[in-house]
């Protein structure tokens, strides 16, 4: 419990920092709005307040400033908005019993769960079996661990698109396999790499005494470079599952798709409504935070029943 | 059949290429170590002592000489499983518990269940760790794990044990209680031990034979037979034999030049 002190301190600073950046980023809209609405602002007119500084603006107005916390479709919505706005689009409509429904985010957050899973799955294959290969073999590893680490370089915008239509070309028409594809391609490289060093961590004495037994090379596979890659191998999936709900969240972007997290994005800004956006975007934390805690209490289950200090 | 040859060397030479050009670890060994001996190894670092013995357990290549183990190249004594090699780190699996690791020669050379289980109660009960089981290595003194390691090597029969500097880590208090626990394994069993060390007292009060390399190249000096009795305990380092023992270890490294 000594560790929620820090951790609400600075979630406290951060919605402080937050409600107090609400007034300058949202008191142009604010005054336009007043403006249309009849009421009287300083300076009259939007071509002159752009002339001005947001903080100009903000002195000469202080009775307005409460308004900008409640505007409608704010540049900054508050907390509070996106709380809100949250609860309508999952609890609310669970009771209602709409939690399906194309304006839940209960329903978009599944589908990008799924994906998520989905790709987690299948780049965690691609790097456990990648990291066997290169631990075992000095020639994969020369000509594999080149290609994983270009392969990180590429942004990820960039590819996405293509692995859609390539895919939709061979005649892949719906969007979970391609969207689970460019998950794993984010989710494998650090499975990979953290799984390559982990199936290396024994030192050469411990490789020696398994010789001095005479030790097959799946006996040194199973009793040692294994057991001993476990907790380097649960800190890669911790940074691979984050990195597989960005890889959905970027397939859901591209042209077409109509249901995801990312979608909700894409359609939040085409239609100018930042609140939607931000929903979008915390519901996506929200399960990144679920995925690794559910990571991490495995972690440390597993860790404890092998008998090492967590 | 027995033979009384355990470990025998003849102009045994070891020469490791690296970066700064070849480096002679090994140059003209002749050795012989029979059945039941301790021997131990002496000299300053980079004397090749710790080279012999991983020479010995076929963990690294001789260039030159003979060397063989039981009758048989290190290689097949190593397939034998004709000796057990203790590290100089305890070396114990951390998710293992203590029988676990000790488990882990006899599950690799696939015991069965049961004998594993008893070979585990003779060998705890010989390094003294009965009840410690089910602990694991963190949860144990460092001479407790370097016991544990020891019975690890000690539980599968092999004739030979390699030590490798068991007890440099530990401090003097816990290695004189772990060397006469040794001498009185060393008795009870009847090994052969092949034991490397940096200290001169340890060599002296362990050994039946100590043998003095000297380094660049890694060569014996000396091979010193001991004059004190067989049957000894800790008091005996406050006699007039022990200290000439020591004596002649010490004049036998000066003599090989290893003070230099």
């Amino acid at each position: 419990m000594r560790n929620l002190l820090p951790i609400f301190t600075v979630v406290g600073l951060i919605v402080a920092v937050w409600y107090a950046a609400v007034a300058p980023m949202n008191i142009r809209s604010a005054l336009d709005q007043l403006e249309r609405s009849d009421h009287a602002v300083v300076p009259a007119g939007a071509l002159e307040r752009r002339e001005v500084s947001v903080w100009y603006l903000l002195v000469n107005n202080p009775n307005q400033i409460a308004v900008t916390y409640d505007l409608e479709r704010s540049r900054l919505p508050t907390p509070t908005q996106i709380g809100y706005e949250l609860w309508k689009s999952t609890g609310e409509m669970l009771l209602r019993g709409k939690a399906m429904s194309k304006r839940s985010l209960l329903y978009h957050g599944w589908v990008t769960l799924q994906s998520t899973l989905w790709g987690f799955f299948l780049g965690t294959t691609v790097g456990v079996m990648g990291a066997i290969f290169i631990v075992y073999s000095r020639i994969v590893e020369l000509s594999l661990m080149p290609w994983a680490i270009i392969s990180q370089t590429i942004p990820i915008v960039a590819l996405a698109p293509m692995i859609i239509v390539l895919s939709s070309q061979i005649g892949i028409e719906s969007r979970g396999l391609p969207k689970a594809m460019i998950s794993a391609y984010l989710c494998f490289f650090p499975v990979l790499v953290g799984l390559t060093k982990g199936l290396r961590s024994p030192a050469l004495s411990q490789m020696d005494l398994l010789k001095t037994y005479n030790a097959s090379s799946v006996q040194v596979f199973f009793k040692l470079r294994l057991p001993a890659s476990v907790p380097f191998l649960f800190t890669s999936l911790k940074v691979g599952i984050a990195a597989a709900l960005v890889g959905t969240i970027v397939g859901e972007l591209p042209t077409g798709a109509i249901s995801g997290l990312g979608a909700r994005i894409l359609i939040g800004d085409q239609f100018g409504n930042p609140l939607a956006i931000w929903a979008a975007l915390f519901a996506a934390a929200i399960i990144a935070g679920i995925l690794v805690t559910f990571l991490d209490l495995l972690q440390r289950f597993t860790l404890h029943q092998m008998g090492m200090r967590v | 059949m027995r033979q009384d040859v355990a470990i025998l060397t003849e102009s045994l030479d070891l020469t490791f290429q690296t970066n700064d050009g070849p480096v002679q670890a090994l140059k003209d060994v002749n050795l012989t170590i029979n059945h039941g001996d301790f021997v131990s190894f002496i000299g300053p670092s980079g004397c090749g002592k710790t080279t012999f013995l991983r020479v010995a357990a076929g963990l690294e290549l001789p260039t030159g000489g003979r060397v063989t183990v039981n009758g048989m190249t290190p290689d097949q004594a190593r397939k034998n499983r004709a000796y057990g090699y203790v590290f100089q780190a305890a070396g114990l699996y951390p998710w293992r518990t203590i029988s676990g690791n000790i488990k882990l020669p006899l599950e690799i050379m696939r015991y069965p269940q049961k004998e594993q289980n008893e070979r585990l109660q003779k060998v705890l009960k010989l390094v003294e760790l009965e009840g410690f089981e089910k602990k694991f290595p963190w949860q144990l003194s460092g001479g407790m794990q370097q016991r544990a390691s020891i019975a690890r090597a000690l539980a599968f029969d092999a004739e030979i044990l390699l030590m490798d500097e068991p007890f440099g880590a530990l401090d003097e208090i816990v290695r004189d209680h772990l060397n006469e626990q040794l001498l009185a394994l060393w008795h009870q069993t009847g090994k052969t031990i092949a034991f490397v060390t940096h200290s001169i007292p340890e060599a002296a009060y362990l050994s039946t034979k100590v043998v003095v390399m000297s380094p660049r190249p890694g060569r014996i000096s000396e091979i010193i037979d001991s004059t004190l009795p067989a049957d000894r305990n800790l008091d005996i380092r406050d006699t007039s034999e022990f200290l000439s023992m020591t004596h002649r270890i010490r004049e036998g490294l000066r003599a090989g030049h290893a003070y230099e």
